[in-house]
């Protein structure tokens, strides 16, 4: 990629101009809308397990959303953030992968950590803010992270994790460990300049990293097109560093999953960094906190619930004989019986113990830590009733 | 006069700095039409039209670094940082560039014009990244002025000033209070100085000291302790740079006692500075050493944000104790 383009440059004599009409990048769909596949198609590696798994990964991520959304309507949990929308992205992608390669994301990938693995009872656990909660209680909700499983902790301040990633990848490569990084940011995020600074260093270096951009539309009430950005969304950027890039359809189960499975081999066998931009639509809100009828359409979003991943996904399982309706509402009923379950069983779990807030501010808690913590406790026993997370259990 | 919250008084501060000059500009992440994730820009756009009131990119560096060019052209520039936690990456614009456009110019070229807004503090469930209080940070940086308001009173006095100061302000707005705290705000243009402390309540045994949310949770300290018979000064700081030295030594010589309260970590905030000079021109009046009642030098929690905080009670202990010392 990086040619020595110095020595290259055709030379001109008259001025020429070059805009965002000098590359337009297509974007890649293999299942169409209505549940079929394009004529003539590249096809991604798969078989019936893969896509079934991927297809009951995404069915728990959106009833486990649902009924989280739910729960923080009752005031059980104080907040939460769903993917509605864009399961696709994030299953079809970790599918592409393999369990030793590092996912980063960004707060919105809940299906690719389903997909490794993670429990519902870890889910459970850390949006709880429970002992169980391998954060140790210490994030919002949907801050999830998890060594086992590769999946680094998720930080709320955006784009951070972008030039991370890229360092991580380098390790990677250096230790010969034959994996890679994939790293999950939004439209928005790709606005911070550590999204800049990630891809360029990428680039310089040749490190086997995916930057795995979902373009969902919206930063919380911000649109993408004229307001996040002026040009052709995020994939001529990528080539302006430098870096292999593709457009695809973030809906589509089979081109999300196509085009990972490229851009993992071309990471791990020719340490070329690669771009990828998944087009989608985010269905919920930004978060909770958030109603999106303030600031759009109920027309625009219908306009994209015809396009749902998961739908398009079943029509074509159903074709395939390998799902039907009595399938999916089944399916659905044990997920969300599952969910409630543990959920029921998470919010008896205590909240971590008061010793908890000292450690891992370094690797060892410092002298005067653990002065601030005895006194902390001291103030506690005086006044138990303010305090009654933690007074039951002191010692 | 109208009961308005602290939301509410943010608001109309914008609009009547806005209807003034034609060259204030308010800007941010969200904060176009939608009127930022608090609500605090709502009806600007509508009023004085997208390119007055708008929505940036989801850039912090460039949202202060457009923001100081801005100013340097001359005009106002009242920029959002949609959470003070995820004002970092513009660090390097408000440290090396706001901070010091004037002096390194000879006063060739300012930013006067700047006002950074941003939501700071904890106690809403938000974890280490819906908060912090960086104060203490931009503290250490000559050029900056900070301002905190208690009230909506205040802060809309205080935000008026601090638009139309001829200095860079960072304008850190208490987020726990934009909808708790409310009161009668006049719905005219009026200003509350800057640089200049507010003694809230007069007293004689012991002057207690905080600033923004921490007000609050101290004045319900205070009535506690009075409970005992204890006379407390009570004084918010308002501004934090440069801050009020004048009466907040007058107020130790005269108790002999002081309790600083912030909402960020101790070691290295700003309650150790106050702590310091006070001790340095103070020491012979004092009856017993400076309390300061902080956070404590962990991230800021989630699970454990109640015992984290420095609440009235730990306040209220600090008071007794400097009583008893």
């Amino acid at each position: 990629m990086a040619k020595d383009k110095k020595h290259n440059t055709e030379i001109v004599t008259k001025p020429q101009w070059f805009d965002g009409e000098s590359v337009t990048i297509p974007m890649l769909q293999i299942l169409k809308e209505d549940g079929s596949f394009h004529q003539g198609a590249d096809m991604p590696e798969y078989d019936k397990d893969l896509i079934v798994k991927i297809h009951d990964t995404m069915q728990f991520i959106r009833t486990l959303d649902e009924r989280m959304i739910a729960a923080q309507r009752q005031g059980r949990i104080s907040f939460y953030l769903a993917s509605r929308g864009e399961e696709a992205e994030s299953v079809a992608s970790a599918a592409a992968l393999d369990s030793g390669d590092m996912i980063m994301g960004q707060y919105r990938e809940q299906g690719a950590l389903a997909y490794r693995g993670f429990t519902v009872e870890q889910f459970m656990n850390q949006l709880f803010s429970n002992e169980k909660d391998l954060g140790k209680g210490r994030q919002m909700p949907v801050h999830y992270g998890c060594a086992e499983l590769n999946f680094m902790t998720i930080s709320s301040p955006l784009g951070t994790q972008i030039p991370q990633a890229t360092g991580y990848a380098f390790g990677q490569k250096m230790d010969k460990t034959g994996k890679c990084t994939i790293c999950y940011f939004g439209e928005g995020a790709a606005s911070e300049g550590d999204f800049h600074a990630a891809l360029n260093m990428a680039s310089v270096y040749k490190v086997p990293v995916i930057f795995f951009c979902r373009n969902n539309g919206y930063a919380i009430s911000t649109p993408s097109q004229g307001e996040q950005y002026g040009g052709d969304g995020i994939a001529p950027r990528g080539i302006g560093y430098g870096i292999k890039t593709i457009r695809v359809d973030g809906n589509d189960v089979f081109a999300v999953l196509k085009a990972t499975q490229e851009a993992r081999r071309l990471a791990v066998e020719e340490n070329e960094p690669v771009l990828i931009e998944a087009m989608s639509y985010r269905m919920s809100g930004h978060s909770t906190s958030d109603d999106p009828t303030g600031y759009r359409t109920r027309e625009e979003e219908e306009g994209w619930k015809v396009k749902d991943p998961l739908d398009r996904l079943q029509k074509w399982m159903k074709n395939e004989g390998w799902l039907n309706d009595e399938d999916v509402q089944q399916q659905h009923e044990e997920v969300k019986a599952k969910v409630l379950a543990a959920l029921k069983e998470a919010e008896k779990v205590p909240a971590p113990h008061i010793d908890e807030l000292i450690n891992d501010v370094y690797d060892e808690p410092t002298p005067l830590l653990k002065e601030q913590l005895e006194e902390l406790k001291a103030h506690i026993r005086k006044y138990p009733d303010a305090y009654p997370k933690t007074s039951g259990r002191l010692d | 006069m109208a009961k308005m919250n602290l939301l509410q008084a943010i608001n109309s501060a914008l609009d009547l700095a806005m209807a003034k000059h034609d060259n204030v500009y308010s800007f941010g992440e969200d904060t176009g039409g939608f009127g930022g994730v608090f609500r605090a820009t709502s009806g600007l756009t509508e009023k004085y039209g997208k390119h007055r009131n708008f929505n940036t990119p989801l850039v912090e560096q460039g949202i202060i670094g457009f923001a100081n060019g801005l100013a340097s052209q001359g005009s106002y520039a009242v920029a959002e940082i949609q959470f003070g936690d995820y004002i970092f990456p513009a660090f390097d614009q408000i440290v090396n560039e706001s901070a010091k456009f004037r002096y390194r110019s000879g006063n060739e070229f300012n930013v006067g014009g700047l006002t950074i807004r941003t939501p700071y503090g904890g106690g809403i469930a938000g974890g280490h990244y819906h908060s912090q209080s960086p104060e203490a940070y931009f503290a250490h940086t000559p050029g900056m002025k900070i301002v905190t308001p208690r009230n909506p009173y205040e802060a809309k006095g205080l935000l008026l000033s601090a638009i139309f100061d001829p200095n860079p302000v960072l304008f850190m707005e208490p987020k726990r209070l934009y909808r708790a705290s409310t009161g009668d705000v006049p719905e005219e243009e009026y200003t509350i100085p800057l640089g200049k402390a507010d003694v809230v309540k007069e007293g004689t045994d012991i002057t207690v000291l905080a600033w923004g949310a921490q007000m609050e949770v101290t004045e319900k300290a205070v009535e506690k302790a009075e409970q005992d018979g204890v006379s407390c000064e009570v004084i918010d700081l308002r501004t934090i740079l440069p801050w009020d030295v004048e009466t907040v030594t007058q107020s130790v010589l005269k108790t002999g006692r002081l309790v600083i309260s912030q909402e960020a970590p101790i070691t290295g905030g700003f309650a150790s500075e106050i702590a310091a000079t006070v001790q340095d021109k103070c020491f012979l009046y004092l009856e017993s050493p400076i309390a300061r009642v902080c956070g404590i030098d962990v991230p800021y929690p989630l699970c454990h944000e109640k015992e984290y905080m420095a609440d009235h009670l730990k306040i209220y202990e600090a008071i007794t104790r400097s009583m008893n010392y």
